[in-house]
């Protein structure tokens, strides 16, 4: 890459050709504010809250947008370039309901951010606000209009990272509005509920759906049994609510937490995942056998599962037909616990706590009952969770380590992988391999299938039978590798995928910042947690076997096939509306 | 981009088939307009950025640009309806819903704006007695606000269908409207 030099503030600074002005800045520890800007997403130069000083330009330039030359002289924060960002600022507040101390993304808005660090202490304009009625018709993300600063990020995560578009710009001028089209409510859209977008709004326009009432209201019901199960990725992310750092391993602490929110039980999703492993390690070696749809595909993510069921309706026959861990657990709480503690199942109330906006939609499906009851009471993301501690009072970092209850949260690190990008896959190879040859695994780490590298391909020997596999994140790989399928339909057996950038430890519930950096410490910390674990494998879980021994009886059993697996519903991505 | 932009207007004016207003607010398309919004998708597919022309089309031939024909459009270029959708809105001379015989646009800017474009609108209002974006209950006439016309000179302006009326006062709205 060809170098320029270029002065930013009087220093000398070198960057590479084809660089933004913003980057060369930022590479040189000179911090530019933004808005709309969103690295590798979103440079749209919409805001103008970039803007620097150009000598020899007419206008100020907007530096997300504006390309590195040599000799060019740039100032970041002249009188002129302060007052400019300060006046767009205050316009955007004339138009933005300065709610702050009740909204949602109280201290962690980067509007909020903005107007402290420009140092806003009034505004001088007051006009007509655009808004209108939240869209509250999705049980996952809240759509606040009235909050929207038209920055255009979650478009553009919703369009380029996950080829979802279920929202987009509409009308025009002081009318636009970011929406779904034809003024559809967003339950009524494509969304598909991943809630990338409410990771990357940098105010209180999207967030999720916020349950916490419903699981205040059951923790205050003497007649209620409260048990919660806690999903592999929340443990490396919910010591960010608290100011810990990305990566933070906080297994313990979130289990006593939650004891101190009053929960009867605290169990663990990582038990249903080591038995997610099982029911599906069966199903692929059945169809592997017995010559069924391949290749099989993981089933574990519903933001992945309602965007097959939208864009590749004709493709369902190849998904697992296993319930995700959450669903699950929520399905065996009901039933096998219930009984096995002497429970009204009625009065048993089952709580998630969940990385995922999109748990709270799977939670609802119709089919989710069939314990009986719903499966799953109430879904809390990890976001939900942090903010219900802090209003309990509960001082995080001073909680001892505390272990899970028996029986369902026993679990294997096999469980834990399960929140990052390639977890599935390396849990479901560890039991297949030993399932499949009868011999002990000779290393249990698959290199190959972690990372963040968006599909990543491998080929595994179990004992002479070739068995080929990939990993996708990210709607938008999952595209690529289901039109890949389409084409060449015995290119691999098994393949795993998530919706979000990274597995559950980025997804759209998890706390806010979430960067590709961030992504990369949480999943660091999964693999910790994975080595540190006693038993590392899913068929060793001692707990998994005595549950076929006293209540499914066998893998893919008839009572796991009631219990444990679903079926999908084609939605159609172009149905008449 | 702006000579077929022009066209859209006069084909809007031009069209019979929007007389069809009258019969109530009903946004929906029927299968023969349906098969008339593929027949012109296929038509003009092939071209280069085909999306503006095709809704060119079906807004000049049919009168306006039903949630059934975006979604059509959508599918056969391998777009999202969002992003059709949100096309369609930019453009306030595409039409979402069926509108009046004729169609008169106020110049909002700020050069009509100066000399009276406002007792204009109101003396509009008046006579049709509708707001802006309403269509008078017979199906003859819709009230609409426009950006500039180009014709600053003779502000304040009105165009009914493409015909453009200038240097007005709100007294002059009787004999314009007794000629449609």
């Amino acid at each position: 890459m060809a170098k320029v030099t270029l002065t930013i503030d009087g220093r000398k600074v070198e960057a590479e050709r084809g660089m933004t002005v913003l980057e060369a800045a930022r590479l040189a520890g000179i911090n530019i504010p933004t808005l709309c800007y969103l690295e590798n997403l979103n440079a749209i130069g919409a805001c103008r809250v970039c803007v620097v000083e150009v000598k020899g330009a007419k206008a100020l330039q907007a530096s997300c947008v504006l390309p590195v030359a040599e000799g060019m002289e740039v100032w970041t924060n002249s009188r002129a370039v302060r007052a400019s960002r300060r006046t767009t600022v205050e316009l955007l507040l004339s138009d933005h309901p300065t709610e702050c101390t009740t909204c949602i993304r109280n201290g962690t808005c980067e509007l909020q951010a903005l107007a402290e660090s420009l140092g806003i202490r009034r505004v001088r304009f007051e006009g007509e606000k655009h808004g209108g009625v939240p869209d509250e018709s999705s049980p996952s993300i809240v759509r606040d209009n009235a909050k929207c600063v038209l920055c255009r990020r979650c478009v553009a995560v919703c369009e380029k990272v996950q080829s979802v578009k279920a929202i987009g710009p509409q009308e025009r001028g002081f009318e636009t509005a970011i929406a779904p089209p034809f003024e559809l409510p967003l339950a009524d859209s494509v969304c598909v509920n991943c809630g990338q977008c409410t990771l990357v709004c940098p105010t209180g326009a999207l967030h999720e759906h916020d349950d916490s009432e419903l699981v205040w209201a059951a923790l205050a019901d003497p007649g209620k049994h409260v048990v919660v199960q806690t999903a592999p990725a929340t443990r490396v992310t919910v010591g960010e609510m608290f100011g810990m750092p990305p990566g933070s391993v906080v297994t313990g602490k979130m289990v006593a937490a939650l004891r101190r929110l009053g929960f009867d039980r605290v169990f663990d999703t990582d038990f249903t995942a080591d038995l997610t492993i099982i029911e599906e390690g069966y199903e692929l070696v059945h169809r592997l056998q017995e010559g069924g749809v391949l290749p099989m595909i993981t089933s574990c993510s519903p933001g992945w599962i309602k965007f097959i069921e939208t864009f590749f309706p004709d493709m369902l026959p190849n998904l697992s037909t296993c319930k995700s861990p959450q669903q699950m657990f929520g399905a065996l709480a009901k039933t096998y616990y219930a009984r096995k503690v002497g429970i009204d199942p009625a009065d048993i109330f089952v709580v998630s706590i969940m990385p995922c906006t999109a748990k709270k939609f799977e939670a609802r499906r119709p089919e989710m009952t069939d314990s009986g009851y719903p499966d799953i009471d109430a879904v809390l993301t990890t976001r939900e969770l942090g903010r219900m501690l802090k209003e309990a009072g509960v001082v995080f970092d001073a909680l001892p380590e505390e272990p899970y209850d028996d029986p369902l949260g026993v679990s294997t690190g096999a469980g834990a992988i399960f929140g990052a990008t390639g977890g599935v896959m390396e849990a479901a190879l560890r039991t297949a391999y030993e399932v499949v040859t009868g011999k002990t695994l000779p290393a249990l780490d698959f290199q190959s299938v972690r990372g963040m590298e968006g599909i990543k391909e491998a080929t595994v020997n179990l004992d002479g039978t070739e068995l080929r596999v990939v990993v996708a994140h990210t709607l938008g790989n999952a595209r690529k590798v289901l039109e890949a399928v389409r084409v060449d339909p015995g290119r691999y057996h098994f393949i795993e995928i998530m919706a979000c950038p990274g597995g559950c430890i980025g997804g759209g519930g998890q706390p806010i910042p979430t960067t590709d950096e961030i992504r990369k410490k949480r999943i660091e910390a999964i693999y910790r947690v994975d080595r540190d674990m006693p038993l590392r494998k899913s068929h060793d879980n001692p707990v998994i076997k005595v549950l076929y021994q006293e209540f499914l009886g066998e893998p893919n059993s008839h009572k796991a096939h009631e219990l444990l697996h679903t079926h999908y519903q084609p939605r159609y991505q172009y149905a008449q509306l | 981009m702006g000579k077929a932009s022009l066209e859209v207007t006069r084909g809007a004016a031009a069209c019979g088939c929007a007389a069809r207003t009258a019969a109530g607010n009903a946004r929906e398309a029927s299968p023969q307009d349906m098969a008339r919004v593929r027949e012109i998708i296929s038509r003009l597919r092939d071209r280069t950025a085909p999306l503006l022309p095709i809704l060119q089309a079906i807004q000049k031939e049919m009168g306006w640009i039903s949630e059934e024909a975006m979604v059509e459009v959508a599918e056969a270029l391998g777009m999202h309806p969002s992003q059709v959708y949100g096309v369609t809105t930019f453009y306030t001379l595409f039409a979402t819903g069926p509108k009046g015989k004729h169609v008169i646009r106020v110049c909002a800017s700020a050069p009509c704006h100066v000399p009276g474009a406002g007792a204009v609108l109101e003396a509009l209002k008046k006579a049709l007695g509708v707001e802006v974006g309403e269509t008078t209950p017979d199906g003859k006439f819709t009230l609409e606000l426009t950006s500039c016309i180009g014709v600053c000179g003779v502000a304040p302006a009105i165009m009914i269908d493409d015909q453009v009326y200038g240097n007005l006062k709100p007294a002059d709205i009787g004999a314009i409207l007794a000629r449609y």
